[in-house]
């Protein structure tokens, strides 16, 4: 019997087919290319802006802005600082999203809720909803909503009139404004009470439920006690608020509130469309729930609507949220498409108008793009949070 | 001796079969579900039927002018007489039959993947489709060579630039979009950092101020003398934006493979691109046929973002019409005809992405 005069244990292999030292190797390479291209690019970049004579650094954000903008949620006039554009630029976008959120979700729920009715007609309604809305191009949504349906209406003093309060033209919705007076406070004492009243109910009543089984009826004592004390202390302190109702003067309203039609175009055209993404979510989040599940609620002998409430939605939310987080996201960048019907939001006041008057575009666009990667990252952050939160716990 | 005959089978109660039963058990099933019918079919009839009646019934489809059009129907002659303007944009007439052999060579490549011919046909046509179809289109619509004339960038326009956009837009995206998450499934560290960070900013950030970004930033970033066409600049933010997603997409497919497809790959002794290639993704991108089907959708819808640098695609040509003053009020017509073509391709796209789903399932999962 011959003995193989080879080891048993095979040598190391030549460096370049050894996966440890390629590793190594590709590794090395891929920081040295980055490394290559942000240097080339910071170089050039140098060295353009010299030669076009572009001055650096954030000293801007303190010079006289001098240009208005139609809409603003904190003081503003042409005097102050590129800074101050910055920030209202920004509360016009939080704005925009945040109402953009909260009517894409009811819409959205509505349809997808819809979408699985047991009424023919309304399932197919919901599905055509759907298809037509998120099959067209979000930009030419805010087109037509901008320029062919708010753009339509007349002129101020033709506007639609809603019982003499409020008005409807092409300069935007004008709607009466609320003026607060000394003992307006007790208003919103009432308000607060109410609130704190029906957390600490609900809190009650949930550890009673758990206790005995028994259930109270904490939904309509919120219906009634929410608006009804704020009611309450208007009454006892003999009415401390006054409105100011709009009122034709020259070529346009005087007083009131108004909504431009600008962010109503923009609001109406995110809203649709992202609720027609919204929808589809929610019905395969209910889909997506066990049948067994409602059977077996049923079989308990929990009512039909209880066991929407407490067995089904719970379940389809787990599978539900993470992709109407992203929706959530999608709306608010989608909002920077603004700068198309120009409202004023953080692209269109600042890397539009603020960026061509002062030409610094690395700034500019490193703080837009910030404010977008800070945004989303947060949300990013709080949603692995959820996550993790409803995640099944598996024992 | 008499026999018990049964009595013949009644019919069911005429509520219980036929369009009635159907009607009672869809539309009148409950007292809430009739009144919900009620209001939906009132608020149907009123909306559509004087819609139907202005956009067919009243509306004017041919003429010379606005002055054939009827006040009370659609102006469609508006989009008859733009009709060249919509597709080519300010393409140079006598040109317009290199674009048109381009959408027969594209016909030719596509139409065929949707009849009952022999797969290798098919196959070779797919392939001319992502290989040779844009290098025919670049020579054939920018000219320039062959004798043909050189037309540049900035007369290309309407639908043919959106669909220009589109295409190249998926072709390099889809590549690059596996690549990066292939890379953020990497074992090694630094590309997996890279991969990472490259797709969470794309993702993070609004399209526009990307293609904001390419139309300011990007001639600051290029040494002195060295331009880039807008359009190219267009479909560069285009592509690195959707590519981010479209890796977000293939990661979901990579992850639902069960390790044991990796450990038997790996078992037969395959390089990492043999294993990729040949097990790992056509496992994984059937997985994720219907997000790549998404994320193409929403890049052709994305391709109307253009018009803010100031391109004129399908929907930027006909928002320049309307400015005209020969035609006024049509624009309700306009935007209409924009929605329905991209409506048309959106759906059809997603039509497609279902049948191909259905067509490629094995019967089981993973």
């Amino acid at each position: 019997m011959t003995t193989d005069p080879r080891p048993l244990r095979p040598g190391r292999p030549k460096p370049w087919n050894d996966p440890r030292v390629r590793s190594v190797v590709f590794q090395i390479l891929a920081i040295a290319g980055v490394a290559w291209v942000g240097y080339t690019l910071f170089h050039n970049t140098v060295s353009n802006m010299e030669s076009r004579g572009i001055s650096t650094g954030f000293g801007f954000l303190n010079e006289t802005a001098g240009f208005g903008i139609i809409m603003s949620l904190i003081p503003y006039n042409e005097t102050m600082s590129y800074g101050q554009t910055f920030l209202v630029g920004l509360m016009n976008t939080l704005l925009v999203s945040g109402l953009g959120i909260l009517l894409a979700t009811i819409v959205g729920f509505v349809v997808g809720i819809a979408r699985l009715s047991s009424n023919w007609l309304v399932a197919k309604v919901a599905l055509a909803y759907i298809e037509v809305f998120r099959n067209i191009p979000l930009l030419l949504q805010i087109f037509f909503w901008y320029f062919a349906v708010l753009g339509a209406l007349p002129g101020p003093r033709q506007a639609v009139n809603v019982g003499d309060i409020a008005f409807m033209s092409n300069r935007g919705i004008v709607l009466p404004k609320p003026v607060f007076e000394p003992g307006a406070w007790v208003m919103g004492t009432g308000l607060v009470i109410a609130l704190a009243t029906i957390v600490v109910l609900a809190i009650w009543a949930r550890r009673r439920q758990a206790a005995t089984g028994r259930i109270f009826p904490v939904l309509p004592i919120a219906v009634v006690l929410i608006p009804g004390l704020p009611l309450l202390g208007y009454l006892l302190t003999g009415g401390p608020v006054s409105w100011d109702v709009p009122s034709l003067g020259g070529f346009n309203f005087r007083g009131g509130i108004t909504a431009i039609p600008e962010l109503g175009a923009l609001l109406l055209a995110l809203t649709l469309y992202t609720a027609s993404f919204i929808a589809e979510i929610v019905r395969s989040g209910i889909v997506s729930v066990d049948k067994g599940q409602t059977e077996a609620a049923l079989a308990l002998g929990l009512p039909a609507r209880r066991v929407l409430r407490l067995v089904v939605i719970p379940q389809a939310l787990r599978v539900i949220i993470p992709p109407l987080t992203s929706q959530y996201l999608n709306l608010t960048k989608n909002s920077s498409l603004a700068v198309a019907i120009g409202y004023p939001d953080l692209v269109n006041v600042f890397m539009g108008t603020t960026l061509n008057q002062t030409g610094q575009a690395v700034e500019i666009v490193a703080m837009t793009m910030a404010v977008y990667l800070t945004i989303s990252l947060a949300i990013s952050v709080l949603m692995n949070l959820y996550n993790r939160a409803v995640a099944l716990k598996e024992r | 001796m008499a026999t018990h005959q049964p009595l013949p089978d009644q019919p069911p109660p005429i509520s219980q079969r036929g369009w009635l039963r159907w009607l009672r058990e869809h539309l009148f099933s409950t007292w809430y579900n009739s009144v919900l019918t009620v209001v939906i079919g009132y608020w149907l009839i009123s909306t559509f039927v004087p819609l139907i009646n202005w956009a067919f019934i009243q509306a004017v489809f041919t003429g010379d002018g606005a002055d054939a059009c009827n006040p009370d129907g659609a102006c469609w002659v508006f989009v008859e007489q733009r009709l060249g303007f919509f597709i080519y944009g300010f393409y140079p007439a006598e040109f317009r039959w290199r674009p048109n052999l381009v959408f027969a060579l594209f016909a030719l490549s596509v139409v065929p993947q949707f009849l009952p011919l022999p797969t290798t046909i098919r196959k070779w046509l797919a392939i001319f489709g992502i290989t040779g179809l844009p290098l025919a289109a670049y020579f054939l619509i920018a000219g320039g060579h062959f004798g043909l004339e050189s037309v540049p960038t900035s007369r290309w326009g309407g639908l043919m630039l959106t669909l220009i956009l589109a295409y190249v837009g998926i072709l390099a995206a889809l590549p690059i979009g596996i690549l990066l998450a292939l890379g953020r499934r990497s074992e090694m560290p630094v590309i997996r950092g890279i991969c990472v960070v490259f797709i969470e900013f794309w993702r993070a950030v609004p399209l526009i101020t990307i293609l904001f970004m390419a139309s300011v930033m990007l001639p600051l970033f290029l040494p002195d003398g060295v331009t880039f066409d807008k359009l190219l600049r267009a479909l560069v933010g285009i592509t690195l934006f959707q590519s981010a997603y479209m890796a977000e997409v293939v990661r979901g497919g990579l992850q639902a493979i069960p390790r044991g497809q990796y450990e038997a790959a790996e078992a037969l002794g395959l390089g990492y691109w043999r294993r990729m290639q040949l097990i790992i993704l056509p496992q994984a991108l059937k997985i994720v046929i219907p997000g790549i089907a998404n994320t193409v959708i929403s890049l052709f819808k994305d391709t109307t973002l253009v018009l803010i640098i100031g391109l004129f695609d399908l929907l930027g040509a006909v928002k320049s019409t309307l400015s005209d003053p020969a035609w006024s009020n049509v624009m309700a017509e306009g935007y209409l005809f924009v929605a329905f073509c991209f409506w048309v391709f959106c759906f059809g796209m997603s039509r497609y992405s279902h049948r191909l789903e259905k067509q490629l399932e094995t019967g089981h999962r993973n």
